[in-house]
């Protein structure tokens, strides 16, 4: 249990994928303008990582590694990543119009994001197992939707204040993502 | 355009970094060190080049809606070769690389390249684009390392260019330094692009 509560707070707090892996910055540049839309995305990003854990460590396991085919992981794992997007898309849109509503304009985006891939990567070269690995893909996207929140609330107060002329847009957000992952490095002390 | 043109513009008025700001996760994740941001970029560059090649050759016979994917293998294939070879001639700079070499298949710059330009421009063109773009988001990483590498340790290229009294600024060595180094970057290109009317 306390491995588990480890790997929770690890990916969520120390080893945050935004701020300390540098896994997912295009979205969280891209989408944290709204505290609203950076939630929509948290989730579809939560929803497709755990799945995506769970499914890349089947296949590891039980297809690539007894085929001796380690070597395709790459190709095989954003092959997989890209149609289970697909997937989810075409399932929300027949069983929740009013989820695909809040989450449609998302999902496609999420092929491209690094965490889902870097997660089921990470998963393999960190040795978990199967449990570990969906909690570890589950806790890194909330870990992710909590940077995305965080950076979003804050640039929506920055649209009100004085910034120089050349520090707007991404210069200015980087600084702020800086300082964030200076605050987030305080937790590293609590393991 | 021009075989040269299509060359040149990757490199400063459309650089990836600074211009277009895509390909920033491994722009963060590998720059501590110059020589890591170097290795990275050629990397890049290595499969970028191969990418826009074949999918330039292969535009006739694509269609037109499976695109993404039929790109996405292509890229991938790339990917895993210059992951081969890294790991068999530079092991060391693979294990410092890490997971962000397996990651380039999904570097934006690459599919972006793939979608925009390669699907739609003759060879030449396409490899002339893909070695522009390249050596620009090299250029990027190698600076954006250096300034780090300097100020968190004084050296560049592992060569010491402060003297031994200088206080390393550890931060920017770690991953708060990485962002505040890239967003005062940023802005100093902003200035400098506005000074000499880039845009």
């Amino acid at each position: 249990m306390g491995e588990i509560f480890a790997i929770i707070f690890g990916a969520i707090f120390i080893n945050n994928f935004v701020l300390s892996r540098f896994l997912g910055i295009c979205p969280f540049m891209g989408v944290s303008k709204k505290v609203e839309t950076s939630l929509g995305m948290g989730m579809a990003v939560t929803f497709v990582m755990g799945l995506a854990s769970f499914v890349t460590w089947l296949l590891e396991y039980y297809v690539l590694v007894p085929n001796q085919l380690e070597y395709l992981r790459t190709i095989v794992f954003i092959l997989v990543i890209a149609s289970l997007v697909q997937f989810v898309e075409l399932v929300i849109r027949k069983a929740s119009p009013t989820l695909y509503q809040s989450l449609g304009i998302f999902l496609p985006l999420i092929t491209t994001n690094c965490a889902v891939l870097g997660v089921a990567i990470l998963n393999i070269q960190l040795e978990y197992n199967l449990f570990e690995a969906v909690v570890f893909g589950v806790a890194a996207a909330v870990g992710f939707t909590l940077a995305l929140v965080i950076m979003a609330g804050i640039r929506e107060r920055l649209e009100l204040v004085f910034i120089p002329k050349h520090f707007q847009g991404v210069s200015i957000a980087m600084i702020i993502a800086g300082i964030l992952s200076l605050a987030f490095g305080g937790f590293k002390g609590m393991m | 355009m021009s075989v040269m043109s299509e060359f040149s513009k990757g490199i400063v008025k459309e650089n990836a970094i600074f211009r277009l700001v895509l390909g920033m996760c491994p722009a963060l994740a590998v720059t501590t060190k110059a020589e890591f941001g170097l290795g990275m970029g050629l990397a890049t560059t290595a499969v970028l080049v191969g990418s826009n090649v074949v999918i330039s050759l292969m535009r006739s016979i694509i269609p037109a809606k499976v695109r993404i994917p039929a790109f996405v293998i292509v890229i991938a294939t790339f990917v895993t070769m210059v992951d081969m070879l890294l790991n068999a001639y530079l092991p060391v700079l693979h294990g410092q690389l890490g997971i962000f070499v397996p990651l380039i298949v999904v570097n934006c710059i690459i599919l972006g390249r793939a979608e925009a330009f390669a699907s739609k421009a003759p060879v030449i063109h396409s490899l002339a684009d893909g070695i522009g773009i390249g050596l620009g988001f090299t250029l990027s990483l190698v600076l954006l390392g250096s300034v780090r590498e300097l100020l968190g340790a004084g050296t560049i290229f592992n060569v010491n260019l402060l003297g031994a009294a200088y206080e390393p600024f550890k931060v920017f060595g770690s991953p708060p330094g990485a962002f505040l180094a890239l967003g005062l970057l940023l802005a100093l290109v902003n200035m400098l692009s506005k000074k000499y009317k880039l845009e």
